[in-house]
């Protein structure tokens, strides 16, 4: 087991140096930075001296090294489009793009199960069958689509919602928080449905599923045949037997809900991480992309390796291979 | 007169055509079973024929400025323009263009990447899973964590960086032009991981079987044996998984030339026209996006069930 465990660790160690190195070569080869990062009024010698600075005349591997060290002390280097640290930007775009997250993946679990246990449960009733076939088309339908239609409905012909930003914001300390204006929850609304439903709809099935494989087992019969009401068995007997699969799925979907944030960020012009990302591709801002993949490979691999732990922790037949 | 009866003769004694074999196949059999089969079907072939022809049909040639008329701009659908008195079927853009006509150029571009990138998926991945599975050892594990590596991200995370990167490496005066063409690299490479990990895996059941073991035996090459005689036996799972990776592609198109980081305002796709119709929302002009919106819905929809009919037809464990 602690073998397992050495593996695991020793080898996402290994994908964090080869993102490293991914990012570390985009930085350096992808155009030139010392180009990228001087004006046009400049002498050689400022090319020489930036040159040096860098460390762009040493070799590769100490290159690599140092880019890397610098980069476990929270220097990325300097955004080409911003001409500010990449690390203060990310900094003050983190809270936006993690409470939306957190908020859409609250929705996405809660209303997740509970859309999948009532369907498992009243699964030919008209009201779960409605729930199915609604969920085959939010699978279908692009994100960017979900957020449109839901902007379309609520913000312009309804006027109810507002359409993009994060309204009124508070400073607590570094972190701007959302949640304690009227405007800024109002604001959290459409977003995080448009982030949240995909997953929602993802663990809805997933649930339903396993739920409808528990309940036909024999202990399900048998605690009916003690005469147990329904609401026991079907959450103290059945909901508990159907979490492991959905503590997995879960887990890893967590990091697509980062991942998808881009998407949902840029329809809402959300001022966050994501949107940062995406003008970065779209004005070729090396640095930030750069530091964007080591971020978020940093949380993918992170997430990966605690849901294979949780594996070993909750799937005792493991621990003895 | 002479050679008559022969030729009856010989229709007579002549075994049931292709098409009529085709027709009693299985395959054709649930097919016809299955309404929505059929439909999607039928809505794929008036989308992919429309988009083939789309320079005969479409009744102006969007992207020529000199057929532009600028009066004709925020035409309604089905209504004559106000100035010019000219009826748009669908309602004309911001520049007038006719909505409908840039549909059928858009549906071309989303096509002909989405179907790229899904070939370039596909030769990559049953490629690395031929040799996965036959050659098996260090090459498959090495393979095979690269593959785990790139699960590990989201496709359409990991199509935007190649898009960025590529992006770079392109001098400015040639990205609009390569933009087309990096796209369809950006979404094949994120996309071969499902090929790859099947073809694997159905490989490495057929290495064992004996027709492998007898060419094997009288010395044919590696090659040969993954080419001529293991991949005609894998290639069922692998058709199912073009198709729903033809969905995503779509999608993923649609969604990177939204974000503004895919097809160039030059040669607009649909998720480009969405893009640009996004702009119009709120002054009312809901044409511009949603005549785009519907076709591309009814593509990508349409691919998606036409994939899980076959998937349930062809190889109903993958499910």
């Amino acid at each position: 087991m602690i073998g397992f465990i050495l593996r695991r660790v020793v080898q996402s160690f290994l994908v964090l140096m080869v993102v490293g190195l991914v990012a570390f070569a985009m930085f350096r080869f992808v155009g030139d930075p010392v180009d990228n990062m001087l004006g046009q009024e400049r002498t050689q010698a400022d090319i020489e001296r930036l040159r040096e600075q860098l460390g762009l005349d040493q070799n590769f591997v100490v290159q690599y090294w140092r880019f890397l060290s610098n980069a476990l002390q929270g220097d990325f280097g300097i955004s080409y489009r911003q001409g500010r640290p990449v690390a203060e930007i990310l900094i003050e775009r983190a809270p936006a793009t993690l409470e939306l997250a957190a908020v859409s993946g609250f929705l996405a679990i809660a209303m997740g199960i509970a859309l999948g246990v009532f369907t498992a449960i009243r699964r030919n009733g008209l009201g779960a069958s409605t729930i199915m076939a609604a969920s085959l088309i939010g699978v279908s339908l692009p994100t960017f689509l979900i957020g449109i239609l839901l902007i379309y409905l609520f913000s312009v012909e309804l006027g109810w919602l507002p359409s993009f930003g994060r309204g009124e914001t508070v400073r607590l300390g570094g972190w701007t928080t959302g949640f304690l204006t009227q405007s800024g929850l109002l604001a959290l609304i459409l977003p995080s449905i448009t982030l949240g439903l995909y997953q929602m709809t993802l663990i809805m099935r997933l649930v339903r599923s396993e739920m409808m494989e528990v309940l036909r087992q024999d202990y399900i019969r048998f605690a009916r045949a003690r005469g147990l009401p329904d609401r026991v068995v079907n959450f103290r007997h059945a909901l508990k037997n159907t979490l492991v699969p959905v503590i997995t799925v879960t887990g890893l979907q967590l990091g697509s809900i980062i991942a998808f944030a881009i998407i949902t960020e840029t329809v809402f012009q959300w001022p966050g991480v994501g949107l940062l990302f995406i003008n970065a591709i779209a004005f070729v801002d090396i640095p930030v992309m750069a530091a964007y993949l080591m971020l978020i490979s940093v949380m993918f691999v992170a997430i990966n390796l605690i849901v294979d732990l949780l594996y070993l922790a909750i799937d005792p037949r493991l621990r003895t291979q | 007169m002479t050679d008559m009866p022969s030729q009856d003769r010989m229709q007579a004694k002549k075994p049931p055509s292709r098409w009529v074999r085709m027709w009693d196949s299985d395959l054709a059999w649930s097919f016809r079973h299955s309404p929505v089969a059929l439909v999607s079907l039928i809505v794929v072939l008036i989308l992919v024929g429309a988009a083939v022809l789309a320079p005969v049909i479409a009744p102006t040639d969007p992207f020529n400025p000199a057929s532009l008329n600028l009066m004709n701009g925020f035409s309604k659908p089905l209504e004559p323009n106000a100035f010019t008195g000219e009826v748009f079927i669908l309602g004309a853009d911001d520049q007038g263009r006719d909505i409908y006509s840039t549909i059928l150029f858009g549906l071309r571009i989303s096509l002909f990447v989405g179907v790229s990138a899904v070939l370039l998926a596909m030769l990559i991945g049953v490629t690395f899973g031929l040799i996965a599975g036959y050659v098996g050892g260090f090459v498959d594990s090495v393979i095979m964590r690269i593959a785990d590596v790139q699960l590990t991200f989201p496709s359409i995370l990991v199509a935007m960086l190649i898009f960025g990167l590529a992006k770079g490496v392109t001098p400015i005066a040639y990205r609009d032009e390569v933009a087309i063409w990096v796209l369809i690299l950006a979404i094949g490479l994120s996309d071969w991981v499902q090929f790859a990990r099947v073809v694997r895996s159905a490989t490495m059941v057929e290495r064992g079987k004996e027709y492998v073991q007898a060419a094997q035996l009288i010395g044919r090459s590696g090659g040969a044996i993954m080419l001529r005689h293991i991949l005609p036996n894998v290639l069922s799972p692998v058709l199912v998984i073009a198709t729903i990776s033809l969905a995503l592609a779509i999608i993923a198109e649609a969604t990177l030339s939204f974000l503004g980081v895919g097809a160039p305002p030059t040669q607009p796709s649909l998720g480009t026209l969405i893009r640009i119709g996004q702009g119009f929302l709120f002054s009312g002009e809901w044409w511009i996006l949603f005549f785009p919106a519907v076709t591309l819905l009814a593509l990508a929809l349409s691919v998606n069930l036409l994939g899980d009919w076959l998937r349930d037809v062809l190889n109903p464990r993958l499910r």
